[in-house]
C-alpha cells in the first residue's frame, strides 16, 4: 500500500481541504492505485538528464519583460465585486486574533 | 443559409452581398444556439446583450464600408474557462456560479477585435480537469453524433457546438488532450498550438506549464483562421512568444508531396480494432497524396501518463489555492474561524476530481516524496521531450491516433480515474514537449462515432501541420 488514510487525511489539511470519511476512504483507494501507476517512473535511468521545468524557446533573455511604465488598475470596488464579503474597501475574512 | 453548417468563408460572403446582417444573423444564431441546448448542454452561458453588441459594431463597419475583420460576424463559443468582462465565467465550478469577472482574457479580447461575435460560453469539466466532461457542476455534454455518449473532455462543450453547429467556431483549452480528444469524439478539427503560441491571459489556470488554448472549427481552414487571429505576443503573458505569426491560410495549397511522416509505433499498441483500422486507412491516404510514411519509435510514451498526472497535479494543486473563500464569490456558510473557512470552501465547493487532484498534487510536492515524484517526473518529460526531437530530425510531422477508442458512454469510466487517466496517452505527450498538435476527423465506426487523426509538428511549425490535415480533409471529401 502506497498511501494510508491517516496520510490521506494529512494531506488533506496540507490543501486546506476537508474532506469527509467517505472521501477519505475513496481517495485512499483511488490515490493508491494512481500512486502504483506512477512506481513505473522508477524503471528508467535519468540520473543524467535535466529537469524540463517549462517549455523553452529561443528568445533575448529580457524578451519576457515588458516596458516598466505605469498602467491603470482595476481599481479597489472592481476587484472587490466578487468578494463574497467586504467593507471599507477591504475583503472581509472571520476573526483571525480573538481579543 | 445554413445556420448549422456555416463557414467563416460564408458568413463574410453573405455579409458583403447583404444576405444578412450581422445582427440578422447573431440573432439567428443566438436562437438556434438556444433551443438546440437542451440535446447536449453545450453552453452554460449565452451572452446575448454582448454578442448583440458586437454584431451592431459589425454592421456599422460594414455601413461605412470597413473592413469587419477576420472573423467578421463569425459566432464564436467561448470555453468558460476564459474569462469575460461581465459575462459570467464558471470554470464548470460550483465555486464560481456567480463570479463576473472584471477584464476580458486576451484570446477573447482579439477574437472580438476581430469582429467575432461570442455567443456564449460553453460547458467543461471542472477548472478543465476531465476527459469527459462529466466533471461539471452544471451537468455532462451530450455528444451530438450520440447523445447517451460522452464528447469527450474537458473542451466538451465548445466540441459539442461546432459539431451541432451552435457555433461556427470556438475556443477550447488543453493541458493534456483537452481540445484534441473532444475535437476527435465529435468529429471536428481541433488544434493544441505550440506552448507559447497562444496568450493564456485571462484562461483560468490549470498546470501552468502545460495550458495551451486552441481553435475547434469544422474544417482545417477556419481552426487556421482562428488560430491566426488568437495568437501571438501579449505583454501580459510573459510565456507567450515573440515569433511572428505566419499567414496560416496562405500555407494551405494541397500539396503534400514528398513530407516525411513518422508513424510512432508505441501509438498503435492499445487501439481498438475500429480505431486502428481507421487510422490505418488515413495513413494510406496520406500515401496516395505522396508522403512517405516511416515507421518511428518514440520510446518514453510508456512514462508519459506517470509524468504528467505528477507535473499536472503538482501545479494545479498549487494554481487552485486561490480559491479560498475570500475573493471569488462562493464562501462556506459554516466559516467561524479562518482556517475553517478555507477548510470548508474548497470541501463544498470543489467536485470529486478537482480534490482527487488537489490532493494527488500536493501529495506529490509534499515533504519527502518531491524528489520521489515531482522531480522525477520533470526529468521525464525531459526524455520524452528529447524523443519527439529525435523524431523531427528524420520526419517533418508525426500522424498518430488521437484516443485508443472513440466516444464512450456517459457513466461508463466516471467511477475509475485511472482508466480515464490512461485513456489521455496519446495527448498528452504533445502538451509535455510544447508542439503543436491537432485532431483532424478520419471516418466513422459502423455505429456512426467519429474518429480523429493526430498530426504533431515541430515548435511554432504550424503552417506544415494544417497544409498536411487541409490536404487529408480535401482527400477526405470533408467539408
Amino acid at each position: 500500500m502506497k498511501i494510508t488514510e491517516d496520510e490521506v487525511r494529512y494531506v488533506a489539511d496540507l490543501a486546506n481541504l476537508k474532506l469527509t470519511e467517505d472521501e477519505v476512504r475513496k481517495f485512499q483507494a483511488d490515490l493508491d492505485e494512481i500512486l502504483v501507476h506512477m512506481d513505473r517512473l522508477n524503471e528508467i535511468d535519468t540520473s543524467q538528464v535535466e529537469p524540463m521545468s517549462q517549455v523553452l524557446y529561443e528568445a533575448e533573455e529580457t524578451a519576457t519583460l515588458r516596458p516598466d511604465r505605469e498602467r491603470p488598475g482595476l481599481g479597489s470596488q472592481l476587484a472587490l465585486a466578487n468578494a463574497p464579503l467586504a467593507s471599507s474597501g477591504y475583503f472581509k475574512v472571520p476573526e483571525v486574533i480573538k481579543r | 443559409m445554413d445556420i448549422d453548417s456555416l463557414t467563416i468563408d460564408q458568413v463574410r460572403d453573405g455579409l458583403r452581398a447583404r444576405k444578412f446582417s450581422s445582427v440578422e444573423l447573431t440573432t439567428e444564431a443566438l436562437r438556434f444556439a438556444a433551443a438546440e441546448n437542451s440535446k447536449t448542454n453545450a453552453y452554460i452561458t449565452f451572452s446575448e446583450d454582448r454578442a448583440l453588441g458586437a454584431a451592431r459594431r459589425v454592421d456599422e463597419k460594414l455601413a461605412r464600408g470597413e473592413d469587419p475583420g477576420s472573423l467578421g460576424g463569425v459566432p464564436v463559443a467561448v470555453k468558460d474557462v476564459m474569462v469575460t468582462k461581465g459575462v459570467r465565467t464558471t470554470c464548470g465550478s460550483k465555486l464560481l456560479a456567480h463570479y463576473i469577472p472584471p477584464y476580458d482574457a486576451t484570446a477573447v479580447e482579439r477574437l472580438e477585435n476581430a469582429g467575432g461575435i461570442i455567443l456564449g460560453k460553453t460547458n467543461c469539466d471542472e477548472f478543465a480537469m476531465g476527459s469527459s466532461n462529466e466533471n461539471s457542476a452544471y451537468g455532462p455534454v451530450r455528444n451530438p453524433h450520440a447523445l447517451d455518449r460522452v464528447p469527450g473532455g474537458s473542451s466538451g462543450g465548445s466540441a459539442a457546438a461546432v459539431a451541432q453547429g451552435t457555433a461556427v467556431v470556438a475556443l477550447g483549452s488543453d493541458t493534456g488532450g483537452s481540445v484534441r480528444q473532444p475535437a476527435s469524439f465529435c468529429g471536428v478539427v481541433g488544434v493544441t498550438p505550440t506552448y507559447g503560441r497562444v496568450s493564456r491571459y485571462g484562461l483560468t489556470a490549470f498546470a501552468s506549464s502545460l495550458d495551451h488554448i486552441g481553435p475547434l472549427a469544422r474544417s482545417v481552414r477556419d481552426a487556421a483562421r482562428l488560430l491566426g487571429v488568437v495568437a501571438g505576443r501579449d505583454p501580459l503573458d510573459s510565456t507567450s512568444a515573440e515569433a511572428p505569426v505566419p499567414d496560416y491560410l496562405a500555407h494551405l495549397t494541397g500539396d503534400v508531396k514528398g513530407l516525411k511522416l513518422g508513424l510512432p509505433r508505441e501509438y498503435l499498441k492499445d487501439l481498438t480494432s475500429e480505431t486502428g483500422a481507421l487510422i490505418a486507412k488515413a495513413v494510406d491516404k496520406l500515401k496516395k497524396l505522396g508522403c512517405e510514411v516511416h515507421d518511428i519509435s518514440l520510446p518514453a510514451t510508456d512514462y508519459a501518463i506517470a509524468s504528467y498526472y505528477i507535473i499536472a497535479t503538482a501545479e494545479a494543486s498549487s494554481n487552485l489555492a486561490r480559491y479560498d473563500g475570500v475573493r471569488y464569490t462562493f464562501r462556506s456558510r459554516s466559516s467561524d474561524s479562518l482556517s475553517d473557512m478555507y477548510r470548508n470552501t474548497r470541501g463544498e465547493g470543489f467536485g470529486a476530481e478537482c480534490k482527487r487532484r488537489i490532493m494527488l498534487g500536493t501529495y506529490v510536492l509534499s515533504s519527502g516524496y518531491y524528489d520521489a515524484y515531482y522531480l522525477k517526473a520533470q526529468k521525464v518529460r525531459s526524455l520524452i521531450a528529447r524523443d519527439f526531437a529525435n523524431a523531427f530530425a528524420q520526419v517533418d510531422a508525426i500522424v498518430a491516433p488521437v484516443s485508443p477508442y472513440p466516444a464512450f458512454k456517459i457513466g461508463e469510466k466516471v467511477d475509475d480515474p485511472m482508466s480515464m487517466y490512461l485513456s489521455d496517452i496519446y495527448t498528452i505527450t504533445g502538451d509535455l514537449a510544447g508542439i503543436p498538435c491537432m485532431s483532424v476527423p478520419c471516418g466513422k465506426t459502423a455505429g456512426g462515432l467519429p474518429v480523429g487523426m493526430q498530426i504533431l509538428a515541430r515548435h511554432f511549425d504550424e503552417q506544415r501541420m494544417f497544409r498536411l490535415a487541409d490536404a487529408f480533409e480535401r482527400a477526405s471529401g470533408a467539408n
